[in-house]
C-alpha cells in the first residue's frame, strides 16, 4: 500500500472516506471525490501511459475529458474498457485500472525502441514506406503496424453490461454547468421554463470548483454548490451530472450519454444500466461548454509531469493534490500566474515562473523570469528538471517534478460545428470562437463564446438564457449578478519554442511534432484538412482539443498567413468517445430485432421441430422423428408424405393485405401485371407484381371474397415492401379510387394442407354445409366458411407443392387449436407436419419461383412470365418490362437442372458454362438460384437462370462452384419436375 | 429530424421511410403513345437541387400516410408537410 505523498490540504474531496484501488496491480488509496487521475497524482504517480506511435512514456496533461495521454483499461475480464481517460474516471472502492500500449511493463516498454527510430517514423512514413509490394500491406505491414501502434485492447468477450435509451424534451437545454451554465439555469429555472442542465463532470460548477476566487464574498465553489441546491429545488429543472452532450443534430435534437453506474462499485450497480443514451429534443439550447487550455510546444515537452497550468491548479484546488513537491510554470498569459499563486498558497514550492512576456509582474511570492522560455526538459519516466533560456541569453536549469504550461485557452466550439457552423478567429484571445450557422435554436455563452472571465461568463449565461426564452415567448429577467473577477489574462500568442533539437510535441495523442507539421508543409500538405490527414494531427479520442490550434499556428507561420486565413478543421460528433454498447442500447442479442412467432410455434416446439430464422419470423424448418439422424432424412420423409398422402405446413408468415371498396378490382389491376378486373367472386388468381422499372418485385395470390373485397397475399420477405407500394399507389397515384387497405398478416393463422388426401382430411374439419368437393370447390376457388362447428374461416384451393392442396385460415387465436385439429383429423391418412425445408423442396420440384428467383434482378420474361404482363391495361412496371434488355429473347430464362451424377449435390449460386467452356466471367451463361435433393426424382435438382435456357432443354452444361472448387455436369430441363401438365392440382 | 405530420403533429424521422423526389406523383399514362420514353424520364431523370426539395416520406411506423415534405436539403429545415393524397387529388389524379 502506497502513501498519498502528494496529497495537499483542503479541496472538494472527502478524505474521511478512503477508497482502495489498483493500478497495474499495485494497491493505492484515494478519497471520495477523487478522479482516478487525481488519486494517482496524490500517490506520486506521474507515469500513466505510453504514446501511440513512439511508445514515449507519458503522464497526464489535463484534468478533463480532453486528456490525450492518461488512457487506461478500466475493469477486468469482460468488463474491461480500454482507452478510458483517467481524468474523467470517478474513483470508487475496488476500481481496477491498468496501463495500455506497453509491454512488458509501463516503465520498460519494449516497443519504446520505436522512439529511437523516430528520425524515420515521421509524418507520412507509413504512406511512403509500405507502398510496395502491394500485396504485403494486408498480410504483413498492416498487422505489424497495428500491433505496435495502438491504444488499448478489447476483452474480445461480449459486453456484459446493460445500456438503456431514453427521450427527453425541454424548453432550454444548457450544456455545461460552469459559471455561465449555472447562471443560465438559475435565470431560466426561476422563470418557470422546462430546463435541462447537463455536464460531463460529476460535480457541477466547472472552473468554479478549480479556482480560488470569490463570488459575492463566498468561495466560487460554495457559490456553485448553492446555485445547484437552488436548481435542485426547482421541479422544472432537470440536473444531469455525468452526462456528456456528444452531438447536436437536426431540429434541436441532441445526443447525450449519462454514465449511470460507472462510478459505483459492482455491488451497488444491481438492476441499473451502465449508461443511458438520451435523445434530447430542445426548443432552444445554450452551449456553456467552457474552454480548453492549450500547450506550448518545446523540446521534450511530453515528459511525465509536464501538464497544463490550469489542470495543475485544478488538481491543487479541487482535488488537493500536486504532481510534484517542486513545480514550475511556463505561461504566456496571466492565468498561468494564478497556478503559481495557488500552489504557493498550498505550500508547494514554486521554483520558477517562466514567462516570454516582458511586461508582467508576479502576483505572489515566487521567482519570476520575464522574457524567458523553457527550452528543454529532462526525466524520461518523470520530469526531473527543465532548462530555461533567460532574457539575458543565459541558460538556467531548474529542478522540478512538475511543470504547468499555459498557452492560452480555446473556446469549446465543438458542438457549434456539428451542423454547419464555421468557427471564426478572435484576435483578442488568439482563438476560434463559434461562427457561421449554429445548430437550430443554439446560442453560446461563457468561455465557449470567448467570454473568458468569470464575470463575463456569468453575465453572458444570464443574458443568453433570457434571449433563448424570449424566442419561445417566455419572459425571464436576468438576476443580479454576483460580484466576480473580470480581469483579462493579457495573453501574448506564443505557440512553440524555436530553440532546441529534440522533438517538440503538439499532438500528444498522435505523436505529432512541430517538425511533422513543417514536413507536411514542405511536402505540400498545406490545407488544414490535408495537414490533419497527413500527420494525423487532431484525430482519435481527444479530437485535437489541445493540439489543433498549435498545429495550425505552425502551419500559418510556414505559409506566412494569419491563423484566421489558415482556417480550422471541423469538429464532428461525438464530442467524446461513446461506447458502442450505449448506441446499441437494449437492441442486442435476441432483442436486436423483434422475433415473431407463428401461431403453431409452441405446438411445433412440442413436436421437436428445428426452427430457422426467416427475417423476423421463427419458422419450423423440419420435424425430426425418432431414429432420424440427418436433416435430409426428415425432409425427404416430409416431402414424400405430401406427394403420397398429406402434409400440413404453417404459412401464416405470408403477408396478407385486405383490399376493400368499390374500386378494389381496378386498384388490383394497377398493382398486378396480369389482369384482375374480371376475376369472379369466389376465385383466386396468381398475381405478379412489378417494380415500376419492370423488375419483378413479388408474387402471390389475390382471392376475391366479394365484389368489393379481395385478400392479397405476398411472400414472407416482401410483406412490408409490397404493402408500402400498395399504399403508395393508393395515396399518391390513385387517391380518386374508393379503396381501403389493411395488413392482416398477424390476424390470420393460415395452414397449407397439401397432398392427394388433403380434401378427405379437410372434409372432417370443414362444417358439412360447405361443399368442398372437386365439383363444388374446384382448383383456385376461395370461400368464407366455418370449421369445427361454427368457427369462421377462409378456404383457398391453391397449391405451392403441385399437389391437390388447400390453404385454410382461421383467426390467429385459434391457430394452435387448428393445427391440433388438422393433425388429429389427418392421423388416419398418415398426415405429417412439414417445415420450410420440405416446402422449398416441393416448390423447386414444381418449378415455382420464390425469393431466390425474385431477387430484384429478374424480369417477367426471365421468369417465363413475359406473356402474363397484360398489354391491354396500364399497370405498375408494365411499360418498362418491354425494354430490350428485359425482354431479350436470347436473354436469361428460368429453367430446371438435374445432376448427371446423382451422388454429386448441386449448389445454389453455382455459375453456368457451356460444357467445354473455360470458367471465366466472359463465358458465364447464368447461375443456379435454388437447389435441392429431390426425393421425387431421386437426384439433386435445381432451378436457375440460363442464357436462352428455354431453347436449350436437354443440353448438358456445367455448374461451377469456384468457392469450393467443384464443377458438376447438369442437364437443362423444364423447371416443372413434377406434374408439368398440372393434372394433380385439379383432381 | 422532426417531421410535422399534418394529422399527428411532430414525429421523429425514425418513424418514416424515405422514398425520394415528390415528382413520383406524376406517373405517366402507361397506355399513351411514347410511354416508354415518358416512363424512362419519370423513373430516371431527377433534379438534384440544393436548397428546397419536395420529397416523399412514408409514415411506416405510424399511420401509413405518404407525406410530401418540403425540405431544405442544405439545412434540413422543413418548410412544409402535406398529405400526398391531398396533393395528388388537387393535381387531379389521372387514371
Amino acid at each position: 500500500m502506497s502513501e498519498q505523498t502528494n496529497r495537499l490540504s483542503g479541496g472538494l474531496i472527502d478524505t474521511s472516506k478512503s477508497l482502495q484501488f489498483t493500478f497495474d496491480g499495485r494497491s493505492f488509496t484515494g478519497a471520495q471525490g477523487d478522479t482516478l487521475a487525481s488519486a494517482l497524482l496524490a500517490n506520486g504517480i506521474r507515469l500513466m501511459g505510453r504514446s501511440f506511435k513512439y511508445h514515449r512514456p507519458r503522464g497526464l496533461i489535463s484534468a478533463g475529458s480532453e486528456e490525450p495521454n492518461a488512457l487506461m483499461e478500466i475493469g477486468t475480464g469482460a468488463y474491461r474498457e480500454p482507452n478510458t481517460r483517467a481524468t474523467v474516471v470517478e474513483l470508487f472502492d475496488g476500481l481496477t485500472a491498468n496501463s495500455q500500449n506497453a509491454w512488458p511493463s509501463l516503465k520498460f516498454d519494449a516497443l519504446g525502441v520505436n522512439d529511437l527510430a523516430s528520425n524515420f517514423l515521421t509524418a507520412g512514413f507509413y504512406y511512403k514506406t509500405f507502398m510496395w509490394p502491394r500485396a504485403f500491406w494486408e498480410k504483413l505491414y498492416e498487422p505489424v503496424i497495428r500491433r505496435s501502434a495502438g491504444l488499448g485492447s478489447l476483452s474480445m468477450q461480449a459486453d456484459p453490461d446493460s445500456y438503456d435509451k431514453g427521450f427527453l424534451h425541454c424548453d432550454l437545454l444548457i450544456i455545461g454547468a460552469g459559471p455561465a451554465g449555472l447562471m443560465a439555469a438559475l435565470t431560466a429555472g426561476r422563470a418557470g421554463a422546462k430546463v435541462i442542465l447537463a455536464d460531463e463532470d460529476f460535480l457541477f460548477g466547472g472552473r468554479l470548483n478549480a479556482e480560488v476566487e470569490e463570488l459575492d464574498g463566498q468561495s466560487s465553489a460554495d457559490w456553485a454548490a448553492r446555485a445547484v441546491a437552488e436548481l435542485r429545488s426547482l421541479p422544472n429543472v432537470r440536473l444531469m451530472p455525468r452526462s456528456t452532450v456528444y452531438g447536436a443534430f437536426d431540429h434541436g435534437i441532441f445526443g447525450a450519454v449519462e454514465r449511470v453506474t460507472d462510478h459505483l462499485p459492482a455491488t451497488a450497480k444491481a438492476g441499473l444500466p451502465r449508461q443511458t443514451l438520451w435523445r434530447i429534443t430542445a426548443r432552444q439550447s445554450l452551449l456553456c461548454a467552457g474552454a480548453t487550455e492549450r500547450m506550448i510546444a518545446f523540446a521534450n515537452n511530453d515528459r511525465p509531469g509536464v501538464m497544463l497550468a490550469g489542470a495543475m491548479r485544478a488538481y491543487a484546488n479541487r482535488w488537493a493534490t500536486t504532481a510534484g513537491k517542486r513545480v514550475a510554470v511556463f505561461t504566456n498569459n496571466d492565468d498561468g500566474h494564478r497556478t503559481a499563486r495557488d500552489l504557493v498558497a498550498k505550500g508547494v514550492q514554486v521554483v520558477a515562473v517562466i514567462d516570454p512576456r516582458e511586461n508582467v509582474r508576479a502576483i505572489a511570492e515566487y521567482p519570476l523570469f520575464k522574457g524567458a522560455q523553457v527550452v528543454g526538459a529532462k526525466g524520461r519516466l518523470g520530469l526531473k528538471s527543465i532548462s530555461t533560456r533567460l532574457s539575458d541569453g543565459s541558460l538556467k536549469s531548474f529542478e522540478c517534478e512538475a511543470l504547468g504550461v499555459s498557452g492560452g485557452w480555446n473556446p469549446n466550439v465543438s458542438l457549434t460545428c456539428h451542423q454547419r457552423g464555421r468557427p471564426t478567429w478572435h484576435d483578442d484571445i488568439a482563438a476560434f470562437v463559434p461562427g457561421g450557422t449554429l445548430p437550430v435554436g443554439m446560442s453560446v455563452a461563457g468561455a465557449a463564446n470567448g467570454d473568458m472571465t468569470t464575470h463575463s461568463a456569468l453575465q453572458s449565461g444570464a443574458e443568453g438564457a433570457v434571449a433563448a426564452l424570449l424566442a419561445l415567448g417566455i419572459s425571464a429577467t436576468a438576476p443580479e449578478l454576483p460580484r466576480a473577477d473580470d480581469t483579462s489574462i493579457n495573453l501574448q500568442p506564443f505557440w512553440y519554442v524555436a530553440e532546441g533539437k529534440s522533438r517538440k510535441w503538439i499532438d500528444f495523442q498522435n505523436d505529432v511534432t512541430v517538425k511533422d507539421v513543417k514536413l507536411a508543409h514542405q511536402e505540400g500538405f498545406r490545407s488544414v484538412e490535408h495537414l490533419k490527414r497527413y500527420t494525423t494531427l487532431g484525430m482519435a479520442t481527444d479530437q485535437g482539443k489541445n493540439s489543433n490550434l498549435g498545429g495550425l499556428a505552425v502551419m500559418a507561420e510556414m505559409t506566412g498567413q494569419a491563423i484566421s486565413q489558415t482556417g480550422t478543421t471541423m469538429f464532428r460528433p461525438p464530442y467524446t468517445p461513446v461506447a458502442m454498447g450505449a448506441l446499441a442500447g437494449r437492441s442486442v442479442g435476441k432483442e436486436f430485432k423483434p422475433t415473431r412467432l407463428t401461431p403453431s410455434h409452441h405446438w411445433a416446439e412440442r413436436q421437436g421441430a428445428v426452427f430457422v430464422e426467416v427475417g423476423q419470423w421463427m419458422r419450423a424448418q423440419w420435424f425430426p422423428q425418432a431414429g432420424e439422424t440427418h436433416w435430409r432424412q426428415s425432409v425427404d420423409r416430409e416431402v414424400l408424405a405430401v406427394r403420397k398422402s398429406v402434409g400440413v405446413c404453417d404459412v401464416s408468415t405470408l403477408g396478407k393485405v385486405d383490399v376493400q371498396g368499390p374500386d378494389a378490382a381496378e386498384f388490383l389491376n394497377l398493382i398486378y401485371a396480369n389482369g384482375f378486373a374480371k376475376l369472379a367472386v369466389g376465385k383466386t388468381r396468381y398475381g405478379l407484381m412489378l417494380r415500376e422499372d419492370g423488375i419483378a418485385m413479388d408474387d402471390g395470390t389475390a382471392a376475391r371474397l366479394a365484389e368489393d373485397h379481395f385478400v392479397v397475399t405476398t411472400t414472407t420477405a416482401k410483406a412490408g415492401q409490397v404493402y408500402r407500394q400498395m399504399e403508395f399507389v393508393r395515396q399518391c397515384l390513385r387517391p380518386d379510387l374508393d379503396v381501403q387497405l389493411i395488413s392482416t398478416t398477424d390476424a390470420w393463422a393460415q395452414y397449407a394442407v397439401a397432398g392427394p388426401t388433403s380434401r378427405l382430411l379437410l372434409q372432417k374439419i370443414v362444417d358439412p354445409e360447405f361443399d368442398i368437393s372437386n365439383g363444388g370447390f374446384p382448383f383456385m376457388s376461395c370461400a368464407e366458411i366455418t370449421v369445427c362447428g361454427g368457427l369462421r374461416a377462409r378456404l383457398f384451393r391453391i397449391s405451392f407443392s403441385g399437389e391437390l392442396a388447400y390453404e385454410i385460415a382461421v383467426p390467429t387465436r385459434y391457430g394452435e387449436a387448428m393445427i391440433e385439429a388438422l393433425m388429429a383429423a389427418g392421423e388416419e391418412f398418415g398426415a405429417v407436419p412439414y417445415g420450410t425445408e420440405a416446402l422449398s423442396v416441393l416448390r423447386i420440384e414444381k418449378g415455382h419461383p420464390a425469393g431466390n428467383e425474385l431477387n430484384g434482378q429478374t424480369s417477367p420474361a426471365m421468369l417465363g412470365m413475359g406473356r402474363m404482363v397484360s398489354t391491354k391495361k396500364d399497370s405498375i412496371g408494365a411499360v418498362l418490362t418491354r425494354r430490350e434488355v428485359l425482354s431479350d429473347p436470347d436473354g436469361l430464362r428460368l429453367v430446371g437442372f438435374e445432376a448427371l451424377d446423382a451422388e454429386k449435390p448441386l449448389c445454389a449460386g453455382s455459375h453456368l458454362f457451356a460444357k467445354d467452356a473455360i470458367e471465366t466471367a466472359a463465358q458465364d451463361q447464368g447461375w443456379l438460384t435454388s437447389a435441392a435433393y429431390s426425393p421425387h426424382m431421386g437426384k439433386p435438382i435445381a432451378l436457375g437462370f440460363l442464357k436462352r435456357g428455354d431453347q436449350r432443354l436437354g443440353e448438358v452444361i456445367k455448374a461451377a462452384n469456384p468457392l469450393e472448387g467443384s464443377t458438376v455436369q447438369v442437364r437443362v430441363v423444364s423447371p416443372h419436375f413434377v406434374d408439368p401438365e398440372g393434372g394433380r392440382l385439379r383432381v | 429530424m422532426l417531421i410535422n405530420h399534418p394529422l399527428l403533429g411532430p414525429r421523429d424521422a425514425q418513424e418514416f421511410t424515405y422514398l425520394g423526389d415528390a415528382s413520383l406523383l406524376n406517373r405517366p399514362d402507361g397506355m399513351a403513345g411514347g410511354a416508354a420514353q415518358a416512363f424512362h424520364d419519370y423513373l430516371y431523370l431527377r433534379d438534384n437541387p440544393t436548397g428546397e426539395h419536395r420529397e416523399l416520406w412514408y409514415h411506416e411506423q405510424g399511420d401509413r400516410s405518404w407525406l410530401i415534405v418540403t425540405r431544405n436539403v442544405s439545412t434540413h429545415e422543413i418548410l412544409k408537410v402535406e398529405l400526398a393524397s391531398d396533393v395528388a387529388l388537387s393535381q387531379g389524379a389521372k387514371p
